[in-house]
């Protein structure tokens, strides 16, 4: 019999060594997928995780890659991260990334074809508050009326989708796009562009706001008493009531927080790698980063690295789609999977594992 | 009985259908929710049963074996979710969104050359003179086999949580598993038996909404209908005649934009296509603030249960 | 007496959890109609000792007998089948739950609910034990909760009651009644085990006792011939010395409630009516009352997480009433709650983190939001050392240590920052005897320092030793509070709400 006892500590080590553990079982699980859709699940697995960094072939192409996808991720992943410490569930990151993509590109466009330098920083903080605002909606109808926040988040994004199709259709649609859906390509208007600020590293403005934010947060949990109140009132908010955390206020601070980076990040990848609001824009980071988030185990230095694995699993998959065939969707299988263990040997943590022998 | 060029009964008719899939998993989510357990994974559970029952159908030519194998895979996926949190002790919420992005992209793995195939069909089976009467024949009883089970699992729910004594012990784990441990209740046996159930409804509701709904596989089928199923047992209280009238509510407003689109309505496709979820909103808040706390909550729901000693 | 006169006889018993030895060669022996009292400290291994009994834990070696049959239960339902029924102090009632659903669950074979209901009201009739079987748990007193388990225990004609601290959610006049009530099933031949570290009861109800002190059995012996002292050294181990307080005069009014309202944020709790209430520099005002009488609500509204009218509260003569806890904090008044792990203190987090916790505003820990933590270290530091906080330093979680250090640690904490308004609720509970001399010594001495002092609590020795004036919470009521000097324990009991309306019944039994 597997009995489980509870530390008195969590341990320290184990918390580090979980996420590499559950990465560890799920390349094995993966594999076996892999294997059971016909593919060779070594081959698969060395295409995922080793050849966008190191096959010559391709990592010219990957590399920069890389942090293209990652800025996205880390940036949303860290503004959940705050929520989830708190016990704050913001899930519909997706939905605060659409939104805020598309305010920030209305507030571009509406200025089209000015030339200023004004109107990227513009757009930026129009992003930032769109996401913020859609954000909003879920934490006031829980500080208000108690609604259920994990519902409303998600059941926006699917009014943001609609939302997003409505506008590339209808408002935002470009006039001179021959009638197709999507907007104009604000990477290629030099006022509203974000472009690869060093050529072959694929930084550009939204990874920088994602390093930023990795710091932000550190900063904000290790030293603030802000950062101290969120962890507080994640695991024990009673304990934070008696210390006087305003459990609402707290609430909007982390949907907003939340919000606005999620924001931020459909409006940098709007201007920059998307290039446009068009109909498939909606491509699931917001998702993603729930993984990252709990991957890199709700900390800001964890989600950085977290980020980037989880941004190597999208290129490498591509690539494996590319070279061996794999569906598309068994790298989203695989993301979920990833949770799924990094969720069962996180175990180890807080329990210690005892075999019993069975009592006579 | 026309109104704006839509016909009433059959509106009626297929509303019943339309909320078939949210009737059974917001039944089965909800018997979950009383012995105490959160689980968000409705819609992985439901997606999977739904490509799972499709190929299942249409290999064998079968909808039965169809929606027994949509049942059994949502029954797996609950099976994983009750491993995360019954034994290893995971956070529900986050073990429950894990279920349903698992589920998605697995959905999809599977359903891979499954697009564009009509699965075998599902009969009606009208109740002999019972589909006579005018009016209330065609609405309540011209349909097929799974519209009359979910309306039984309704009254057999209600029954059993309500008159039953093992209904009445899991009340109880909900409740309070420390007292249910304190009088010798395997509390983690009879939550992960809710779960399995509960997983094997969602499973079939998902099997229904690609045999009989669209009827077809496409990837995202269930396009948040998990997550309405969820909101839905918060809007009945916890109650399984709330449910079907939540269930019903919102099958009649998908039929409704759909009909609306379908007439050519002049409001954009877009919004008819949010409708369902802003009004899923706009019930929850009505729900939530009419009393301080959301009402007939079981108590211990989404706590963990670890027996100390 | 011989062998075959014996119900129960427990033979060397014992229970092993990772790092403690709750029971070891535990062993005893009851006759039937026999009173038997299982005595000690907390944390002595009464309780596992009659888990073992009623089949929730599994003894690691030892034996029992029953009715002359081996006897080892492996689950609850088995114990009970051999007639072994128990009454817990927490942990078995289901809130949202009718009365006869809650005897329901804990019956083995109940008969249809409407049957289950008639007999209900025929137990409680024949035992003087009013109660409606149809009435939602949750909204009973804690005395009507105490007779729903024992009425389910009784449904069931048990050949042996566990009774744990029956008595500690009673009123004397209630703890009257219910030992009529045990008396009378002794009379019919129910052997009770009565678990209890209250010596007075012990020495008016039981037969025998049987007392532990570390998971060991360090004495038998006949508690009617012995006084309490000889129980509570035999219990302890050690001579025992009263705290000791110098009086003081009693200065200006610190702390003024005047007409405070509340509902409360508790699912199923007391709201708090008219409570009115003034302290003075260097008094202590005690509060007692049955459990779930207000006490927790009380708290609340003295700390800031409940908030009233400005007027309602004055700290020091300033209206506070619609401040939150840190304006209060500010203004001088501290706090330590009932429940240790959740509430006074995070569970998972260190105790440099736990000092933070409460200590930011006063300790001066935080400047411009950023947290000095070489500063709060010092203070949790400070804490350890003045208090006497046993832990291998200040990064443990605070769940890691025992419950009377971790007592001493979160009352330490509040009363080490020189507040001028000190609240606490329940500073003993559940903590051994030399933990417990050492936190009322700690309050005494910041009251003869000019503190003005609120304690709640249900232990009434406990009120009578520190307090200088005594008030009862009944139902949300506080009543006028006055100089403990003189008060009799049948004052005190009325104060507490007499018997809550139980006369009537028995006198119709």
């Amino acid at each position: 019999m597997m009995r489980l006892e509870k530390r008195a500590t969590p341990s320290r080590a184990w918390s580090v060594a979980t996420p590499v553990l559950a990465v560890l079982l799920t390349m094995i699980a993966g594999g076996i997928l892999f294997a059971m859709l016909g593919k060779d699940p070594v081959a698969a697995i060395r295409t995922i995780f080793w050849d966008p960094l190191f096959n010559p072939q391709f990592a010219a192409y990957s590399r920069p890659q890389l942090l293209v996808k990652a800025g996205p991720l880390i940036l949303i992943a860290i503004g959940l991260s705050l929520g989830f410490r708190a016990g704050v569930w913001n899930i519909g990151a997706e939905g605060q990334y659409v939104v805020g993509a598309l305010t920030g590109a209305a507030a571009g466009l509406a200025l089209y074809p000015m030339e200023s330098r004004l109107i990227f920083p513009l757009m930026v903080i129009a992003g930032a508050l769109g996401g913020l605002l859609w954000a909003m909606i879920p934490a006031i109808l829980r500080t208000v009326f108690r609604t259920n926040e994990i519902l409303v988040s998600l059941l926006l994004v699917y009014v943001a989708q609609a939302l997003l199709s409505s506008m590339a259709l209808g408002a935002l649609r470009n006039p001179q796009g021959g009638g197709f859906p999507g907007s104009r390509n604000l990477s290629q208007w030099a006022s509203s562009a974000n472009p690869e600020l060093i050529a072959g590293t694929g930084m550009h403005w939204g990874v920088v706001a994602a390093f930023i934010a990795v710091i932000f947060a550190y900063i904000l949990l290790q030293r603030h008493m802000l950062g101290f109140s969120i962890r507080l009132t994640g695991q024990a908010p009673r304990a934070a009531r008696f210390a006087g955390v305003s459990p609402r206020r707290l609430v909007i601070l982390c949907f907003g927080i939340s919000g606005a980076l999620a924001g931020l990040a459909g409006l940098f990848e709007v201007t920059g790698p998307a290039g446009q609001i068009s109909l498939d824009f909606a491509q699931g980071y917001g998702f993603t980063a729930i993984i990252v988030a709990f991957l890199g185990r709700l900390n800001p230095i964890g989600i950085l690295l977290a980020g980037l694995l989880m941004a190597l699993t999208y290129i490498g998959g591509e690539l494996a789609q590319f070279m061996l065939g794999v569906p598309a969707a068994a790298i989203q299988a695989f993301q979920g999977m990833l949770l799924f263990f990094l969720l069962a040997v996180d175990i180890l943590t807080n329990y210690r594992i005892r075999w019993a022998r069975e009592a006579s | 009985m026309d109104i704006g060029g839509i016909n009433l009964v059959t509106l009626l008719a297929t509303l019943i259908v339309a909320s078939v899939p949210i009737l059974m998993a917001a039944l089965g989510e909800m018997v979950v929710e009383k012995s105490g357990t959160l689980n968000l994974g409705v819609e992985g559970m439901m997606i999977m049963g739904a490509v799972t029952g499709f190929v299942v159908a249409v290999t064998t030519g079968n909808p039965v074996l169809g929606f027994l194998g949509g049942a059994a895979a949502g029954a797996a996926m609950a099976g994983l979710f009750a491993l995360l949190t019954q034994v290893l002790l995971a956070n529900q919420v986050a073990s429950g969104l894990a279920l349903t992005l698992f589920g998605l992209g697995l959905s999809s793995l599977m359903g891979q050359g499954w697009n564009g195939i009509r699965p075998p069909l599902t009969g009606d089976v009208p109740l002999g003179p019972l589909a006579d009467i005018p009016v209330l024949g065609p609405i309540l009883f011209s349909h097929d086999w799974m519209v009359y089970l979910s309306l039984i699992l309704v009254v057999a729910i209600w029954w059993f949580l309500r008159a039953t004594r093992a209904g009445l012990i899991l009340r109880a784990v909900g409740e309070s598993h420390e007292a249910a441990h304190a009088l010798g209740y395997k509390v983690r046996r009879i939550r992960t038996g809710a779960i399995l159930f509960g997983g094997a409804m969602a499973g079939m509701g998902g099997a229904y909404v690609s045999l009989v709904r669209v009827p077809q596989w496409t990837d995202g089928i269930t396009s948040g209908a998990g997550w309405i199923a969820l909101a839905i047992v918060v809007f009945a209280s916890w109650k399984p005649w709330r449910v079907l009238m939540g269930a019903w509510l919102f099958g009649g407003i998908s039929v409704l934009q759909l009909n609306l689109q379908a007439a050519g309505s002049r409001i954009p496709v877009e919004y008819l296509t949010m409708s369902p979820y802003i009004i899923t909103i706009l019930v929850l808040v009505l729900i939530s603030s009419g009393r301080g706390r959301a009402m007939g909550a079981p108590a211990d729901l989404g706590k963990t249960f670890h027996a100390s000693h | 007496m011989t062998g075959s006169d014996t119900l129960l006889r427990v033979e060397g018993l014992t229970k092993a959890y990772p790092g403690v030895v709750a029971n070891s060669e535990v062993g005893f022996s009851l006759r039937p109609g026999e009173v038997h009292a299982l005595l000690g400290e907390n944390g002595a291994g009464k309780s596992t000792l009659v888990k073992m009994i009623y089949g929730l834990v599994t003894p690691d070696s030892g034996r029992m007998v029953l009715s002359g049959q081996d006897f080892a239960p492996d689950r609850p339902a088995t114990a009970r089948r051999a007639g072994v029924a128990m009454v817990f102090q927490h942990f078995s009632l289901f809130d949202a739950l009718t009365v006869a659903e809650n005897v329901a669950l804990g019956m083995e074979a109940p008969p249809p609910m409407r049957d289950l209901a008639r007999r209900i009201r025929e137990t409680s009739a024949t035992y003087g034990l009013p109660l409606d079987p149809a009435r939602i748990v949750g909204d009973l007193s804690a005395g009507e909760r105490q007779r729903v388990e024992i009425i389910r225990c009784l449904l069931q004609d048990p050949k042996l009651l566990i009774m744990d601290e029956p008595t500690s959610v009673l009123t004397p006049q209630e703890v009257d009644i219910l030992f009529k009530t045990l008396r009378k099933l002794s009379a019919e031949g129910t052997a009770i085990l009565y678990i209890s570290h209250k010596l007075e009861e012990i020495r008016t109800l039981c037969d025998h006792a049987t007392i532990l002190r570390r998971g060991k059995v360090v004495a038998t012996c006949v508690p009617r011939d012995r006084t309490a002292r000889e129980l509570a050294e035999l219990m302890v181990g050690a001579v025992l010395t009263p705290p000791a307080r110098a009086a003081t005069p009693k200065g200006e009014v610190m702390l003024e409630v005047t007409g405070l309202s509340a509902p409360s944020p508790i699912p199923f709790g007391t709201a708090l009516k008219d409570i009115r209430l003034s302290v003075r520099k260097g008094e202590v005002l005690g509060i007692a009352g049955v459990a779930g009488n207000g006490q927790d609500e009380l708290l609340l509204a003295l700390n800031g997480e409940l908030r009233s009218a400005p007027d309602a509260l004055r700290i020091g003569g300033q209206p506070v009433g619609d401040k939150g806890p840190e304006a209060r904090r500010l203004a001088g008044l501290v706090s330590a709650p009932e429940e240790r792990l959740g509430h006074a203190a995070a569970p998972d987090m260190t105790l440099t983190e736990n000092a933070l916790l409460s200590g930011a505003i006063r300790q001066k820990l935080v400047r411009h939001g950023f947290i000095d933590w070489t500063k709060v270290r010092a203070f949790a530091n400070t804490i350890i050392r003045d208090f006497d906080v046993r832990t291998p330093g200040t990064e443990v979680a605070a769940r890691a240590l025992s419950g009377g250090n971790l007592q001493k640690f979160v009352v330490g904490r509040e009363l080490s920052q020189g507040s001028e308004v000190i609240v606490i609720n329940q500073p003993t509970w559940g903590v051994d005897a030399a933990a417990s001399a050492f936190i009322r010594q700690a309050i005494l001495d910041r009251a003869a320092g000019g503190a003005a002092v609120v304690v709640i609590s249900q232990d009434l020795d406990e009120l009578l030793e520190i307090a200088d004036s005594f008030a009862a919470l009944n139902e949300g009521r506080l009543s006028p509070p006055r100089p403990v000097a003189g008060l009799t324990v049948e004052e005190i009991g009325l104060m507490m709400g007499g018997a809550h309306g139980m006369e009537v019944a028995h006198d119709a039994a």
